[in-house]
């Protein structure tokens, strides 16, 4: 049986083959006349009519590509006509410059007598014997030997074989050669004569300097005639005014032809040496440039506007260019693009899509017996309502765009099983979402559709690490497996779902942050005692839960712990124990009953808090982990949404937000604060002394000023340190910062310090700031060549009460110097990337565990040594031994 | 520099972070490649300079086997293909 898919062909049958290698050479002035049919014999392109002058670059010949010409060499219009080349018959033969160094290497190692190479009979039989036998097994030693090669011979100064002592060879890049007499002086040998030298070497010694002749002789490298490409490659475009624009590549050529036709001229007309020489230089330039503009020590040829043309080389290198630009980065259907934000009621596994998304997405769907009604219903709907359809194709394969469909009836009545139905992307509907740049394989997953209104792609927020997303105005792609096989395979292999433990660590990348962890600490806190409303709101939000259990306090109302619901929610066969953040002293989870450990029996929260070491993101060794590793992805998937639901759901009833009063400090502490600034300063400036007494002694391998500055910036840079152990001892345990800080929901003991304490040593590359005026780094402060703590970036201040000119000053400037610290290190770190993966995107784990190449040489002989996948793994370890062991000892 | 092959030995074969090297026999060798569906150019090369080859005198067309600690597994064999030069 034959599937069809798609559109039925039209074309006649295409022979197909399978290219068996491609083999690179140089074309022969013979092959450059014979594939074209016509020679370029003027640089006018159109008459005064506008129309294409005969024998000009733009001739009919060449091939057509406007519509409704017919190109006078294969007869074919514009759709057909493959284009064809023609050809330049070059006045004075050009260096070709991409092969200049090749030229180079030639010349450097022949006799410019007699041709052959620098090498003696013996040599040349011991080289030539290696090189056959290296050449059919070792692709790569046999690439060393030609170098060996080119150097002996290059080295020899008189010919073995004609006797005749020889000059220097040099290449002035990128396309002059000179030649160095005894006494000194650079005299030029023209492309005329270096393609006489190249001419004179005999194929036997051109194979040992690694040139196949019959591919590549070298004299062809010097260019006598021009391949003019078809208009195909470099079209004309025709402006709304009627202006014709031509192509860079066109311009090129006729700044070529006209060079070429002045050089005939002159040299017909026996002009002097020197002005041939200058237009024959100029020929040169226009034709290297034609290849390549951005050649060095060369300047670059210039469009009428000052733009720079784009040559050959320009067409395919770099990011724009066709490699990269056209042919990996190519545009695909059925992909959209928007800007992301926010949504907890979601699953992890979904993704919301705008309903003006989903009326453009489509999918094919076959029409069976069982969807024939639901996707007639489709098509009556039409394009405009969603759900609706775009297309529909007829088992002939005939293609039906519904928005041209007048009577929409009949055509619902007409389709049966075996047509085709491009529905609109509907709820469920399996797609591949993505955030650039795409470093690591969670970049694209897939999601299952959720329609909604809006204009945006809504995710969970659980799902923004793997992304390393925010909207902060982030945009993300969407991409729609168009055939069951892609959808099968996207859902069973790339669902979020599957991508929770991530094989960077083996830990879950995919988990609670800020707010969730937030609500999560907050509800299952010791304090927190709910009604039954607020138990009742909490388990709607979680959806499926088994059933409410009695509350821990009867009597005079039912309330019930945080922890009690938090027990409802957790798999009945779980146990768990880990410290939390708020760990201290206590040294048994067992006993302890000030809530350091996280304790859970069976399903049952016994004690603890939760917060970011037990349920947050990229946490190994937490309870999420555990839930995310011992349970089926779909079952850790549930458990995650609807926990993170009911956390969320938590923290809007009983509301969160911090104040100025989240960062009060006793007078007590400032004083501490106070003293720990003064001290610090003080054993600063006792260094600044004894270096200005001559008795600071320097440390092993550095200067007496460098000891000086690392002395001071150590003194400094401890005074934020001991400060912050000062705010950990004296602030309010109850202030919702500290409480976001502890429990690594957001914010850090430092920034509480910033705030509150004292703001501390800034820096400018890691160093104190020494840069600015001339012996001071501002105008507040004095001349001296030693910088005191202060002058140094030193800041007493703090957020709360606000920092001085001075110190605001200082502070600007590190924040700038971080800023463009993380510019410098995505840009530097993204190239890297780059190369890594040109280099391995080929290395693949084969079936039998080892790591071969895409030639199946093997790289390594079982994948990381143990045959381990990490996402599969516990962090990193094949099996955790202790858990395995807690788990039958529990079981008994 | 070390020249002679006691030498490079002393140095080589027991500094702690080297693997054991031994030439595998012909026969042993072709075993192997069956075992691991492998052209004998598709086993990572060695060059015969390369002090390691030396030190057990491997000549181009040998089979290395090495045996060497590793994170992850407690020891790992390995092989190269020694290659001219
Ligand atoms: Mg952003
Ligand atoms: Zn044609
Ligand atoms: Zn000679
Ligand atoms: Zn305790």
């Amino acid at each position: 049986m034959t599937v069809q898919f798609g559109v039925a062909r039209t074309q006649p049958e295409v022979p197909l083959k399978s290219i068996h290698r491609i083999r690179f050479g140089i074309l022969s002035p013979d092959t450059i006349r014979n594939m074209s049919v016509m020679e370029i014999t003027t640089s006018q392109i159109y008459d005064e009519a506008g129309l294409p002058v005969r024998g000009g670059l733009m001739d009919r010949r060449l091939g057509v590509v406007e519509p409704g010409a017919r190109c006078e060499t294969c007869d074919n219009t514009h759709d057909a006509c493959p284009g064809h080349f023609g050809h330049i018959e070059l006045v004075k033969p050009v260096i070709h410059v991409e092969f200049a160094k090749y030229i180079f290497d030639i010349l450097r190692s022949t006799c410019p007598h007699c041709g052959r190479i620098m090498l003696r009979n013996d040599e040349i039989a011991k080289y030539r014997e290696r090189l056959e036998r290296l050449s059919a097994k070792w692709k790569l030693l046999a690439d060393n030997l030609v170098e060996k090669v080119k150097k002996r011979a290059s080295e020899r100064s008189t010919c073995p074989h004609c006797g005749m002592k020889r000059n220097k060879v040099k290449l002035e890049r990128p396309y002059d050669f000179y030649e160095e007499t005894e006494n000194g002086a650079l005299v030029k040998i023209d492309p005329e004569v270096v393609r006489e030298r190249l001419e004179r070497v005999p194929n036997e010694d051109l194979r040992l300097l690694g040139f196949d002749p019959s591919m590549a002789r070298p004299e062809w490298a010097v260019l006598t005639v021009l391949p003019v490409p078809p208009p195909h490659v470099r079209p004309s475009i025709q402006l709304e005014t009627g202006i014709r624009s031509e192509d860079d590549l066109t311009h090129k050529l006729i700044d070529i032809m006209r060079i070429n036709e002045k050089l005939k001229i002159e040299l017909e007309g026996g002009a002097p040496i020197s002005v041939v020489e200058s237009i024959w230089s100029l020929l040169q330039y226009h034709i290297a440039t034609y290849f390549n503009n951005e050649l060095p020590n060369v300047s670059i040829a210039k469009h009428r506007s000052g733009r720079p043309l784009k040559g050959l080389a320009q067409r395919l290198k770099g990011k724009e260019g066709r490699f990269r630009g056209s042919l990996s980065g190519k545009r695909v259907d059925f992909s959209a693009r928007t800007v992301i934000s926010p949504d907890p009621n979601l699953s992890i596994n979904e993704v919301g899509v705008p309903i003006d998304v989903a009326k453009v997405l489509t999918y094919p769907e076959r029409v069976n017996e069982w969807n024939i009604d639901r996707l007639r219903q489709l098509v009556m709907n039409g394009p405009e309502t969603w759900p609706g359809a775009n297309y529909v194709i007829t088992p002939e394969g005939r293609r039906m765009d519904l928005r041209y469909v007048r009577d929409r009836k009949s055509l619902v009545d007409r389709i049966g099983p075996g047509w085709v139905v491009e529905r609109h992307l509907q709820d469920g509907d399996v797609v591949l979402f993505n955030r650039q740049p795409s470093l690591h394989r969670m970049s694209i997953m897939a999601h299952l559709v959720k329609v909604l209104p809006g204009r945006t792609f809504r995710l969970h927020l659980a799902v923004c690490p793997p992304y390393n997303a925010d909207f902060d105005g982030d945009e993300m792609n969407l991409h729609v497996p168009q055939n069951e096989e892609a959808r099968a395979e996207a859902r069973l292999l790339m669902l979020v779902q599957e991508h929770i433990v991530s094989p960077r660590y083996g830990g879950p990348i995919i988990g609670a942050r800020q707010d969730f962890i937030i609500g999560a600490y907050l509800l299952t806190r010791k304090d927190t005692l709910l009604d039954r409303e607020m138990v009742a709101y909490l388990l709607g939000a979680a959806k499926d839960v088994e059933g409410i259990e009695e509350p821990a306090i009867m009597h005079p109302t039912e309330l019930w712990t945080g922890k009690q619901v938090m027990s409802m929610l957790l798999p009945r066969d779980f146990t768990w124990v880990q410290p939390t953040a708020f760990r201290s002293t206590c040294g048994d989870p067992a006993t302890c009953l000030e809530d350091e450990y996280l304790v859970i029996l069976n399903g049952f929260m016994a004690s603890g808090v939760l917060d970011k070491k037990s349920i947050g993101a990229e946490q190994v060794d937490s309870l999420w982990h555990r839930i995310a590793r011992d349970y089926p992805s779909g079952i850790a998937r549930k458990w995650l949404d609807s926990a993170l639901r009911v956390f969320l759901r938590y923290l809007d009833l009983v509301g969160y937000t911090i104040g100025i009063d989240s960062f009060d400090l006793p007078p007590e502490a400032y004083d501490e604060i106070n003293g720990i600034i003064a001290r610090g300063e003080e054993r600063a400036r006792k260094y600044m002394e004894e270096y200005l007494a001559k008795t600071l002694q320097p440390d092993p391998g550095y200067t007496v000023e460098e000891t000086l500055e690392n002395r001071m910036a150590i003194e400094l840079s401890k005074v934020r340190e001991d400060a912050t152990r000062v705010v950990e001892r004296h602030i309010d345990k109850r202030s919702e910062a500290y409480i976001m800080a502890k429990t690594g929901a957001r914010g850090s003991l430092i920034n509480l310090v910033q705030i509150s304490g004292v703001l501390g040593q800034q820096t400018i590359r890691g160093e104190r700031i020494k840069r600015g005026y001339r012996l001071r780094t501002l105008p507040h402060f004095e001349f001296s060549d030693i910088i005191g703590p202060e002058a140094g970036g030193f800041v007493k201040g703090n957020f709360k009460e606000g920092l001085g000119p001075v110190e605001y000053f200082f502070h600007a400037a590190a924040g700038r110097d971080g800023l463009i610290d993380t510019a410098v290190r995505t840009a530097q770190s993204g190239y890297m990337q780059r190369r890594l993966v040109n280099a391995l995107q080929d290395v693949y784990v084969a079936y039998d565990g080892t790591v071969r190449f895409s030639n199946d040489a093997i790289v390594q002989f079982k994948y990381s040594d143990d045959f381990t996948d990490v996402s599969r793994s516990d962090h990193g370890k094949p099996v955790n031994i202790d858990q395995v062991i807690a788990r039958v000892k529990q079981r008994g | 520099m070390a020249k002679n092959r006691r030498e490079l030995s002393s140095l080589i074969l027991e500094h702690q972070y080297n693997p054991q090297v031994e030439v595998v026999p012909r026969e042993e060798a072709k075993r192997i490649l069956r075992s691991l569906r492998a052209k004998i150019w598709q086993i990572p090369w060695i060059r015969a300079s390369d002090p390691l080859a030396r030190v057990v005198g491997a000549r181009p067309g040998d089979l290395l086997r090495l045996r060497r600690r590793s994170p992850m597994a407690e020891v790992v064999e390995t092989y190269r293909f020694v290659v001219p030069a």
